[in-house]
């Protein structure tokens, strides 16, 4: 689904897809801040996936403090805070693979190290569980012609849908682009208002209803709103999902 | 396919998240799936099984639920593993060991071909745990899915379990601090709740003005509940103590509910305590209620203003999330499953001590504005997190997860 700013002339219909996760207990927990950098260092790549995106598919709360679970526990168990902001701003999607973001937090932990004439150290019970992420995808089976047509079927998106396309496709995608936008692009400038409104919009700190909420607004901005409300799970209005 | 049910929960949990338990049941439907643990009535893994089983059926699986049958040593041998498991120093004498490893064999041998053909086995907790070995022709992937909070077990008889757990194909825990070194594995999927049964349903309001009555509550004075069984780690005593601190400046009764006496003698003894703390103020009321009075609790939590679990170490805690699903924000004890609920400062509070329960109480009854938003983000956090559609979807995403690969991202369906 990779054409983020590549026109064409036949575009491919986009396939809806959609994801559901699971947790793993990798066995690996840090007392103090040198078990977090030596279990940040043996990890599964997995691990920092699910401690950085995994966590919106998680419970957790829409509004978070810290955009990911390492620089929450930084601060909230060890009273690291100034390290925890530090950690906070890493963005997964400014580097370009998950072995790049490990070995800069790993050097943010050593560097603080340094200056620390004392380990900081977590509460007995406040240990950190590094925990690792399946995710099984699928095709739901939904094919959309046409950009308008997303438009009204967004609102209905499950949320999961919503992160595999808007979240994990930042991820996915060599250009870290969203799905949307990699669809969009295949358009020429035809929708470059629309991929850029979409660009602009930071998903890390809502819940992903609040994002699909807010995707679904700005795609009904761009065609209308949708025709009708689908009343129920199999409401007329429903379209057909073949899975 | 059983529409209505699927229904009845889309209303209450999304029609989009129905819809995704469909698509992830698709690739499944008709897959034999058969739950073992070692009892029809009483106890959490029951009550979950009793909700779980009609769910999955009617997203099209095959969906079923056996329970063994043992007797006195069998009991006796399984009781002593559970207390083991939760870091009671048990010594489990050899006959009794034998009861356990014969009761599976027997049990096994009367299941046979349901085992040996299920596409997956759910064995619930130690009771069952033996049966695998007997069972070489199994074609399914059996699950082990451990209810008991095992973070600290003794450890001789968590060898001797584990000797009998290795083999499967995958082991469930609630909480990552629960997981133990096991050569398969560990699946984390938090526990849930029914929305819809007699605990957490709707009631009218003459039904929570009458159990008001009942137990002399009064309806004009703010109330603070905390349902828990009559054990020193759930902190009853320091309620109270939170309690008195909050009095002297706000009016307020406080209930303590729990279970009827049990077989731990602890039990008693701290039952003891609390009513000796509450002597000779008509507004603490310590309920002692039967282990079914599941629509009295409700009631009891819808009347409340707040509710309170101060507990020093919790398992996951579903009371909180019961009460968190009535619209009202919790103080709770900074611990275990608790912290993966009560949000400090949205959905409730995390407090370490009674002065910090009795702060946090002053606030919530004075700040009725905050009280009420707080009640409604933690009836939407358990909605979106903790309702058993969730819990059936990660059972399903792992059934999924076990059937078509091991890796990181597994494609389902081609």
């Amino acid at each position: 689904m990779e054409n983020c700013g590549r026109p064409a002339h036949d575009v491919t219909p986009f396939a809806a897809r959609d994801c559901a996760l699971i947790s793993l207990a990798t066995g690996i927990t840090a007392e103090n801040l040198r078990e977090l950098r030596d279990g940040l260092m043996r990890a599964p790549e997995s691990s920092l996936y699910h401690h950085f995106w995994g966590r919106l598919l998680r419970p957790h709360f829409d509004e978070p403090e810290y955009l990911n679970d390492f620089a929450s526990w930084v601060h909230h168990s060890l009273r690291e805070k100034a390290l925890a902001e530090r950690m906070s701003l890493i963005d997964p999607t400014d580097y370009s693979d998950m072995e790049d973001v490990r070995h800069e937090l790993v050097e943010l932990i050593e560097q603080r190290l340094d200056e620390s004439e004392s380990v900081p150290w977590a509460k007995v019970d406040q240990r950190f569980y590094f925990i690792r992420a399946q995710l099984v995808l699928f095709d739901t089976g939904l094919r959309v012609e046409h950009p308008a047509e997303l438009s009204a079927l967004l609102p209905r998106f499950s949320t999961s849908s919503l992160y595999y396309h808007f979240i994990d496709a930042r991820r996915r995608n060599q250009s870290h682009c969203d799905d949307f936008c990699s669809w969009l692009g295949a358009y020429g400038d035809q929708f470059s208002d629309l991929t850029q409104r979409l660009a602009g919009l930071d998903p890390y700190f809502s819940s992903l209803h609040e994002t699909r909420h807010r995707v679904a607004e700005i795609f009904a901005e761009r065609f209308g709103p949708p025709d009708e409300e689908w009343d129920d799970v199999n409401g007329p209005g429903r379209p057909e999902i073949q899975p | 396919m059983n529409l209505g049910l699927l229904e009845q929960y889309a209303e209450v949990a999304g029609g989009d998240v129905v819809d995704h338990l469909r698509q992830l049941a698709a690739p499944l439907a008709g897959a034999r799936v058969l739950h073992v643990n070692s009892t029809k009535e009483g106890g959490g893994v029951a009550e979950i099984l009793r909700e779980m089983i009609p769910l999955t059926q009617a997203l099209g699986l095959d969906a079923r639920w056996e329970v063994i049958t043992g007797d006195q040593a069998f009991y006796e041998c399984t009781k002593s593993f559970h207390n083991a498991l939760q870091g009671s120093r048990e010594v489990i004498s050899e006959s009794r060991l034998h009861a356990y490893e014969e009761t599976n064999i027997e049990n096994a041998e009367r299941l046979r071909t349901a085992l040996a053909e299920a596409d997956f086995v759910f064995i619930h907790d130690p009771q069952p745990a033996a049966m695998l070995s007997s069972i070489p022709e199994r074609r399914g992937k059996w699950i082990w899915r451990c209810h008991i909070d095992v973070r600290r077990p003794h450890r001789p008889v968590w060898k001797y379990l584990r000797t009998w757990v290795a083999p499967y194909d995958a082991s469930i825990f609630s909480l990552p601090e629960y997981a133990q070194p096991l050569p398969h594995p560990q699946y984390l999927i938090p526990p849930s709740i029914d929305p819809f049964n007699e605990k957490n349903c709707e009631l009218p309001p003459e039904e929570v003005a009458a159990v008001r009555e009942r137990f002399g509550l009064d309806a004009e004075l703010p109330l603070v509940v905390q349902v828990s069984r009559f054990d020193r780690f759930k902190d009853p005593v320091g309620v109270i103590e939170a309690y008195r601190l909050v009095k002297t400046l706000t009016p307020l009764q406080l209930v303590l509910a729990g279970g009827g006496a049990t077989d731990d003698p602890e039990g008693e003894t701290v039952l003891e305590q609390v009513r000796r703390a509450a002597e000779g103020d008509p507004n603490i009321h310590v309920l002692l209620l039967p282990s079914d009075a599941h629509r009295t609790i409700n009631a009891l939590q819808r009347a409340a203003d707040l509710i309170m679990q101060k507990s020093t170490r919790e398992g996951f805690g579903l009371t909180v999330t019961e009460g968190m699903w009535k619209r009202k924000p919790v103080i709770g004890g900074d611990t275990g499953g608790i912290r993966l609920q009560v949000i400090d400062h949205y959905t409730g509070f995390l407090v370490r001590t009674p002065e910090g329960a009795a702060l946090r109480t002053r606030f919530l009854l004075h700040r009725r504005d905050l009280l009420e938003e707080m009640g409604e983000r933690a009836h939407r956090f358990v909605r979106e997190n903790f309702l058993i559609t969730r819990h059936l979807r990660e059972q399903l995403t792992l059934m999924l997860a076990l059937r078509y690969g091991s890796g990181d991202r597994i494609e389902v369906g081609g």
